[in-house]
């Protein structure tokens, strides 16, 4: 079965066209991989059905704007992995 | 349809809150400045204006979904397929379901049919966001209403 990271590296490289080696748990999707809101739009809808779940975005975005997150808590793919975990173990229970 | 103020949508038909779907009537004008260019000898609806028909039934579905409290903007057409010609004074029915409604987002499914043979579909992605002002609330509101998108006794 392929990991978190491995499903979410394929969807960005599959929607955005980011080459799939140039994706790493250290990329940020904005500002390493150059990917914008529409295309983020896509992948989050990509993971919302590959995974079961829906990605609180608008929940994220809040926060990173009223400055009590920074945005590297969620579009670091790594720690977008490990959210996207967090809320398919919420879904499971 | 008042082609010229993008007035796209005469009425919906059934609107299915549960099922997440709507279809409303719209019947192209038998003239309009529009069919003057598009095309001299043989006016057809322009194809930007059917995704534009459909994209609006998207977002009056989606208004009815939220109560009219968020304002879904056109973000992209995934797939547009123009089927057949749309003549002046066809009566269409335009479809829309809501195939997932994520956060600030929403992909729709949405059809065009004339007497019962589909002529248009797309595939939509819409922004679902806070008005951007009161003024807009306002007129999507009142066109709402006129639709018939917020009264009881035409809403499922």
């Amino acid at each position: 079965m392929a990991s978190t990271f491995d499903t979410v590296a394929g969807i960005i490289a599959e929607t955005s066209d980011v080459p799939l080696d140039q994706i790493t748990p250290n990329s940020h999707v904005m500002k390493d991989l150059e990917v914008d809101s529409l295309s983020f739009l896509d992948i989050t809808f990509e993971i919302d059905q590959k995974f079961g779940i829906k990605l609180p975005v608008e929940d994220w975005m809040g926060r990173v704007n009223e400055g009590k997150d920074s945005g590297d808590e969620y579009f670091v793919i790594g720690n977008l992995c490990a959210q996207i975990d967090a809320l398919r173990a919420a879904v499971a229970q | 349809m008042r082609l010229e103020t993008f007035q796209m949508l005469d009425k919906i038909e059934t609107l299915d809150r549960e099922g997440q779907t709507l279809v409303a009537l719209a019947h192209v004008p038998r003239s309009s400045p529009v069919f003057d260019g598009h095309f001299p000898g043989h006016p057809i609806m322009p194809g930007v204006l059917l995704l534009e028909t459909m994209a609006q039934a998207a977002g009056y579905l989606l208004m009815s979904l939220n109560n009219f409290s968020r304002m879904p903007f056109f973000a992209a057409a995934k797939t547009a397929n123009f089927r057949a010609f749309v003549e002046p004074g066809a009566l269409l029915k335009v479809h829309a379901e809501c195939v997932h409604l994520g956060s600030g987002y929403a992909v729709m499914a949405t059809s065009l049919t004339c007497r019962g043979q589909r002529v248009s579909d797309a595939r939509l992605t819409m922004r679902n966001v806070p008005f951007p002002s009161p003024a807009l609330e306002k007129h999507v509101v009142r066109e709402g209403r006129r639709l018939g998108a917020m009264e009881p006794g035409t809403v499922c």
